[in-house]
């Protein structure tokens, strides 16, 4: 069975780490993205109300998982089967004989066929309904493999999901459904990760958290001061943070459900700043001028006992990231060689090396969850200041991938869990905003537009 | 219509008339003779009244609490002068030295045999002036306004921290006034801000920040200011001065800014 996943029109070599799984049961054909055909549903009474609501996020989440090509609802047949059993079989072409009425060409829809064939030309279809059931949003959502001649084993995806019948549930059972969809086609869904991030709409910087879609975004501290650069734990249960609420940049660790201050002992320096999370989510590494001056990567406790410097002292080091899949290495952003630029180094401290180039300046580095490549902003080719998004292999950094040419200043990337996605801050339309794009530079959707929103991080 | 009375009256007036008429012709006699002229004797001549020749108040217009001097003369013949509210009888010259408290007007009176004499001085009593307004205090000036109006932001090159030659002479006198704003508050501490433009990364600006104030810091304390009393923090480029996007503006980013300690 051939794999799904490879799905990015880019370095297939490089991107075959991400997908390397073995669960697959939408099949490739013609070694492209499969040609899914999504109708628009419709809800028994009640129901139908919800049901621009529920078709809306349905197609969104499927067009943006970006393993999928939709076909047009245009070119659709007459007639949309609502369950399997509305399928027919095309009758077996009688010998033609004279006076008799000529045979069908098609089943205006019955037929599975109808939708594989041209000018649909679908590979797969969902299909199925809604209704309003003792006070339940029931829906009944199928996925069926075209290729099949006999609709009886055409079958990929039939489950029954529930939730409360106004638009929040629409919302939730199309994300449900538009899950098990992406997990068939090789994917992981992001329905349930959350993207947190800087927004400066209550006057001050603050951190906020939203959906992987925008949705529902909510504010976490409220210190009324300078908060920022957020990074969420592992798990997504926590995130820490820098705010100035008592003077000098310091450290603060929160846990988000429900929102609570974890207390963290800030060493007396005039910068603790830039947290991140260790692999295990046990350990936080930051940037803190104690000692010589700024600024040296520490390690540290949850609580912030237990400090000790990691990188030894040269120049400015900030933003430390430990390797998701490893945990025994980590980048970061070092001036130590003139205009700063993303280094690599191990846990303690050794074997030291630059990633980027050194031409320009690059930071913000972000790991893919494989362990292997990094996301970053860059202004190569640029003047200075003009950021764009690049990723590049870790072990073969001579090969990079630029995914954003210079609308705007593009800064912070951070990688969806699944690492099929990229999120971050662009000043592409005027004030910076968070937008989310598929890994190769593709489908930019914009997610925030209250006052000015950047440095995002997905997760859980 | 006339009543029955008066007709009567009328009649007995014109019978008396008739009776008089009748007595007309007697003689009369002669008058008596006029008496003899007698000079009447003259009178013994009256005293004169006395003069009052001075009656005043010097000055005539004083603020309340002062005093003022009456002062009189008076010539002739008096048997009594005195003078009212309370002053009482006087010598017929003298003066006396009066507080009132309000406007007054004093009368004498002097009485002799030819006669009585008033004169009147007013002493006019002024409320006093109201107190002069307090002197002009000193304005007390906070420190943050010292800081702003005695002391000037460094400028730095674009990712760098050394000390311009500028900014060299800017924080040398920079340096004698803020010993001078240390002197006036002496609990006060400065705090030594290092911003950045917004060109490098927010995080990477912010460990630039730091090192920018570190370094005017130093700077500062070679030219003998106390290093207890100066804190540094970075604000990266998150506070910026300006927002266009060109290198005059972000000169003025690329700076130390001095601000009260917290």
């Amino acid at each position: 069975m051939k794999k799904l996943a490879i799905i990015f029109g880019i370095s297939a070599g490089a991107l075959l780490l991400i997908h390397a799984q073995d669960r697959t049961t939408i099949k490739i054909t013609g070694g492209t993205k499969p040609k899914l055909a999504v109708p628009d549903f419709r809800g028994s009474g009640d129901a139908q109300r919800l049901m621009a609501v529920f078709n809306q996020t349905l197609w969104t989440d499927l067009q943006n998982s970006g393993l999928f090509d939709l076909t047009p609802k245009t070119s659709m047949p007459l007639f949309i089967p609502q369950q399997p059993s509305d399928f027919q079989q095309p009758r077996e072409p009688a010998p033609g004989r004279r006076g008799r009425q000529p045979q069908p060409q098609n089943g205006g829809g019955h037929w599975m066929k109808d939708w594989s064939d041209p000018p649909l030309g679908a590979t797969h279809l969902a299909f199925g309904y809604t209704a309003a059931q003792n006070g339940v949003l029931v829906l009944l959502g199928w996925v069926y493999d075209l290729a099949q001649s006999n609709p009886a084993n055409a079958q990929l995806i039939g489950n029954r999901y529930a939730a409360t019948v106004d638009e929040a549930g629409a919302r939730k059972i199309a994300h449900e459904f538009a899950a098990d969809i992406i997990a068939a086609g090789g994917g992981q869904s992001l329905f349930g990760t959350h993207i947190y991030f800087t927004s400066t709409r209550t006057g001050h910087k603050e951190i906020w958290r939203m959906d992987f879609d925008g949705k529902n975004q909510r504010q976490i501290t409220h210190f009324n001061n300078l908060t920022d650069f957020a990074s969420v734990s592992p798990d997504g249960t926590k995130i820490a943070c820098t705010s100035w609420v008592n003077g000098p940049p310091a450290i603060f660790v929160f846990s988000v459900e429900p929102v609570r201050k974890y207390s963290f002992f800030n060493q007396t320096a005039s910068v603790n700043a830039t947290p991140s999370f260790t692999k295990d989510g046990k350990q936080i590494l930051y940037s803190s001028s104690v000692g010589p001056g700024c600024c040296r990567i520490f390690i540290a406790n949850l609580d912030g006992t237990g400090f000790k410097p990691i990188s030894p002292y040269s120049s400015i080091d900030v933003e430390p990231k430990v390797n998701p899949r490893t945990g025994n290495d980590i980048v970061f952003t070092s001036g130590r060689s003139g205009p700063h630029q993303v280094y690599r180094m191990n846990m303690d401290g050794a074997d030291i090396e630059r990633l980027t180039p050194g031409n320009g300046e690059a930071g913000n580095p972000s790991w893919h969850p494989n362990g292997q490549m990094i996301a970053f902003s860059w202004t190569q080719g640029y003047a200075t200041g003009g950021y764009n998004i690049f990723w590049m292999d870790v072990a073969n950094p001579t090969q990079y991938k630029q995914l954003t040419h210079g609308e705007g200043k593009n800064e912070n990337p951070s990688w969806s869990p699944d690492g099929t996605h990229i999120v971050f801050g662009s000043t592409r339309r005027g004030r910076s905003q968070i937008y989310s794009m598929l890994a190769d530079g593709s489908n930019v959707q914009q997610l925030t537009d209250a006052g000015e929103n950047m440095r995002p991080v997905w997760g859980k | 219509m006339l009543s029955k009375r008066k007709l009567t009256t009328i009649g007995l007036a014109v019978s008396l008339t008739v009776f008089a008429v009748g007595c007309k012709k007697k003689v009369a006699p002669p008058p008596p003779a006029p008496p003899p002229v007698v000079q009447p004797p003259a009178p013994a001549p009256a005293p004169a009244a006395p003069t009052v020749t001075q009656f005043s108040a010097e000055p005539d217009t004083i603020q309340r609490g002062q005093s003022s001097t009456l002062r009189w003369e008076v010539s002739g013949t008096a048997t009594s002068v005195s003078i009212d509210n309370g002053v009482g009888t006087v010598q017929a010259t003298g003066n006396h030295r009066v507080s009132p408290s309000d406007s007054t007007t004093y009368t004498l009176t002097a009485t002799g045999p030819g006669g009585t004499r008033t004169a009147t001085a007013t002493v006019n009593v002024s409320a006093p002036p109201p107190p002069p307004p307090p002197p002009t205090p000193q304005r007390t000036v906070s420190l943050e306004e010292r800081l702003s109006g005695d002391v000037q932001d460094a400028y730095f090159d674009y990712d760098k921290t050394d000390i311009r030659a500028d900014a060299r002479d800017v924080l040398t006198k920079d340096s004698g006034a803020l010993k001078a704003i240390l002197s006036d508050f002496p609990n006060s501490t400065i705090q030594i801000e290092g911003h950045c433009d917004e060109r490098g990364s927010a995080e990477y600006n912010l460990g630039l920040g730091d090192r920018r104030a570190n370094a005017a810091k130093e700077f500062l304390q070679q030219l003998g200011l106390p290093a207890d009393r100066m804190k540094v923090i970075s604000y990266g480029k998150e506070r910026p001065q300006c927002t266009e996007q060109n290198e005059t503006c972000w000169q003025k980013n690329r700076r130390v800014h001095f601000a009260p300690g917290q």
